[in-house]
């Protein structure tokens, strides 16, 4: 055990492996900043760095929540049609009673409830998440388009609007709410039972269960917080976009994956952090944001992030093996 | 299976396979409300029009057996159609333009055989990524535009006849005469039973895992080049959304047709019925005008019915 020996030798490197790892995430960020800022004049203009705040923390919210299903070694596909359709009920309400308040309350409660379907089929007809969370998007994507018709919602109270295009001191508001949730995120993982128990089921779900975890419970409540994140997305983009269509957040799901993987959660469950996953957010909208600024035809980026999560899959496969 | 399962009151009714009730009850339901339901030509546009899904759910129905997935399969077929409708503009060849559309189908099977079977990533995360990039180099070879304009010689692939019948339903006979044969009277068939029941024995017994894994995906990709055939044939265009979608039908059909998602429990001719079952309720939809994407809501229910029936007769 030539591992043992080296703890002992030099104890600070084995033990900070993970703020390595977090290391190594920050220096891709800076090299990828220094490339386009050499490559592009807008990239470093105010308005852009604000434009990628903004969207880090718009793929953050959604890229959160699902962490935690990850962490279980599940997966949820059906976030970007949850966001949809979140938003377009959530744009109804407001459209129909003039309060914010409500529609938030209805962009959470649909997300909400869309995560806990996911989760009762997850646990209780035993069908395997990515399956599952697939169909659901699917029905997801049908209820929306069959409610909204090819109708567009738009033009909502500037009370509302502020959420997603507003600035506090300078910074746009939606940064506020990826902190806020980054630490309640990060405390919940890693600071509460709960918390804890999810880490276990997704590290070895038999082992958990056998030591008391409720595993089918903590399932169920995992797939219904990303659910209810997915909600809270929807708010921001809606707010941000001021109109609600069918198609609103189609496009996410896959850089939302590609996010929680580029931050280091494993896909094989039990490894990964709430942290990581806002660094693999930035590193996501830092690409994504580059090709626009390029002007990379807008097909192209599909097509990246589905390399980028192969990418990131793969160096995960290969540290496991390496690690065994 | 459920055999054993049988209720003394109810011995005929839990020995018939789910999906046979499901198709049973689709058809009463539909013929009751709409008229037009069960004419003859009805039926033969339902039993065509489900050539090309089943096409997928035949591969799909062999992956999922495996404990795999192929969720790229909709967006391979969209792209080996483009494909097909590019090369026989640009050289003319009928014969050519087929070939390279096999040759795209077959080059994403050996892709996704090459990251599952090599690099040991889970196959649903691995078909997620060829899915965006077979959708983004579609999206890409055609601008968003449908690629129009090609040989009428085409359309009657999807059109024509063989003594009477039509050539997609012959096609898709043999199809799955031939995918019956592979897998129920070859030992390549057997392996694959194992190949998700119990994948240890076939290591110990020194059969190559990853050589049969990387045929399960390459066939995969051989079929979705084949249905791209008759997609083009049918549209007598190709659009680079076609087929967006396509695989939710696929792994829909194989699910109700009572394949499971885990233990390599797998049924071929309850795919068959599983798709001909999608088939009945997206044409009796269509004609209580429906719209297509309330179609896919109702889809997914009935997966969820039907893998609730199975799970309570396997409890019982």
């Amino acid at each position: 055990m030539s591992t043992i020996a080296d703890k002992t030798v030099r104890p600070q490197l084995a033990l900070s492996h993970d703020v390595m790892q977090a290391f190594y995430r920050l220096l891709a960020v800076a090299l990828i900043c220094v490339v386009l800022a050499l490559l592009s004049d807008v990239f470093l203009t105010m308005n852009n760095i604000l434009n990628v705040l903004r969207q880090t923390a718009l793929l953050f919210l959604m890229a959160s929540g699902l962490t935690l299903v990850i962490l279980t070694a599940g997966l949820d596909l059906s976030i970007g049609a949850n966001v949809a359709l979140s938003a377009c009920l959530s744009a109804s309400v407001i459209k129909l009673t003039g309060s914010p308040l409500l529609g938030v309350l209805t962009g959470i409660g649909c997300g909400f409830l869309i995560g806990l379907a996911n989760g009762v089929l997850v646990t209780a007809l035993r069908i395997p998440s990515f399956i599952a969370t697939y169909g659901m998007m699917w029905m997801l994507t049908g209820v929306t388009y069959y409610y909204m018709a090819g109708e567009t919602i738009h033009g909502f109270p500037a009370s509302f609007r502020h959420l997603g295009s507003g600035y506090l001191f300078g910074v746009p508001m939606p940064v506020y709410v990826m902190v806020l949730f980054l630490l309640i995120g990060g405390l919940f993982a890693q600071r509460t039972i709960w918390g804890q128990q999810i880490y276990a089921i997704g590290a070895n779900p038999v082992a958990a269960r056998l030591s008391g975890v409720p595993v089918e419970r903590r399932l169920v409540l995992v797939y219904a917080m990303s659910g209810a994140m997915a909600g809270l997305a929807s708010l921001i983009i809606l707010a941000r976009i001021n109109s609600a269509q069918g198609d609103i957040g189609e496009d996410l799901t896959l850089p939302a994956v590609a996010a929680v993987l580029v931050g280091g959660t494993s896909l094989f469950g039990g490894s990964g952090t709430v942290a990581g996953t806002l660094i693999g957010a930035l590193i996501l909208t830092l690409v994504l944001n580059g090709m626009n600024l390029l002007q990379i035809n807008s097909s192209w980026q599909p097509l990246v992030t589905g390399v980028i999560v192969l990418l990131a899959v793969w160096i995960d496969t290969r540290t496991r093996r390496i690690g065994e | 299976m459920s055999a054993q399962a049988a209720s003394p009151t109810l011995p005929l009714l839990s020995r018939v396979p789910g999906v046979a009730i499901v198709l049973v009850v689709l058809c009463a339901i539909f013929g009751a409300l709409s008229p037009g339901f069960t004419t003859p030509a009805n039926i033969a546009n339902i039993l065509t029009q489900s050539t090309i899904l089943l096409l997928l759910a035949l591969p799909m129905t062999v992956i999922i057996m495996t404990e795999g997935l192929d969720l790229s399969i909709g967006a391979v077929l969209t792209f080996s159609s483009i494909v097909l409708a590019v090369t026989v503009l640009a050289t003319g060849s009928v014969t050519l333009a087929f070939l390279a559309a096999l040759a795209v189908g077959l080059c994403f099977g050996l892709a996704n055989a090459a990251l599952v079977a090599l690099l040991d990533i889970p196959p649903f995360i691995t078909t997620l990524g060829t899915l965006g990039i077979a959708q983004g180099l579609s999206l890409l070879v055609t601008d968003g535009q449908s690629v129009v304009g090609i040989p009428r010689s085409i359309e009657h692939i999807y059109s024509g006849t063989v003594v009477g019948i039509p050539l997609p339903i012959v096609i898709a006979a043999i199809a799955y005469l031939a995918t019956h044969a592979l897998l129920y009277h070859t030992r390549f068939g057997t392996y694959v039973f194992a190949l998700g029941g119990n994948r240890e024995a076939l290591r110990v017994a020194g059969i190559s895992v990853r050589g049969m894994l990387i045929r399960v995906y390459a066939f995969g990709g051989v079929m979705a080049g084949f249905a791209a055939l008759l997609m083009t044939a049918r549209l007598n265009s190709a659009h680079p959304t076609a087929g967006i979608g396509m695989e939710f039908d696929a792994i829909a059909a194989v699910a109700v047709g009572g394949t499971s998602f885990e233990r390599g429990n797998g049924w071929l001719l309850g795919t068959l019925l599983g798709v001909i079952a999608l088939g009945v309720l997206r044409d009796g939809l269509n004609l209580l005008a429906v719209p297509s994407s309330t179609q896919v809501a109702c889809i997914g229910a009935l997966v969820i019915v039907a893998l609730f029936i199975d799970g309570l007769r396997s409890e019982r």
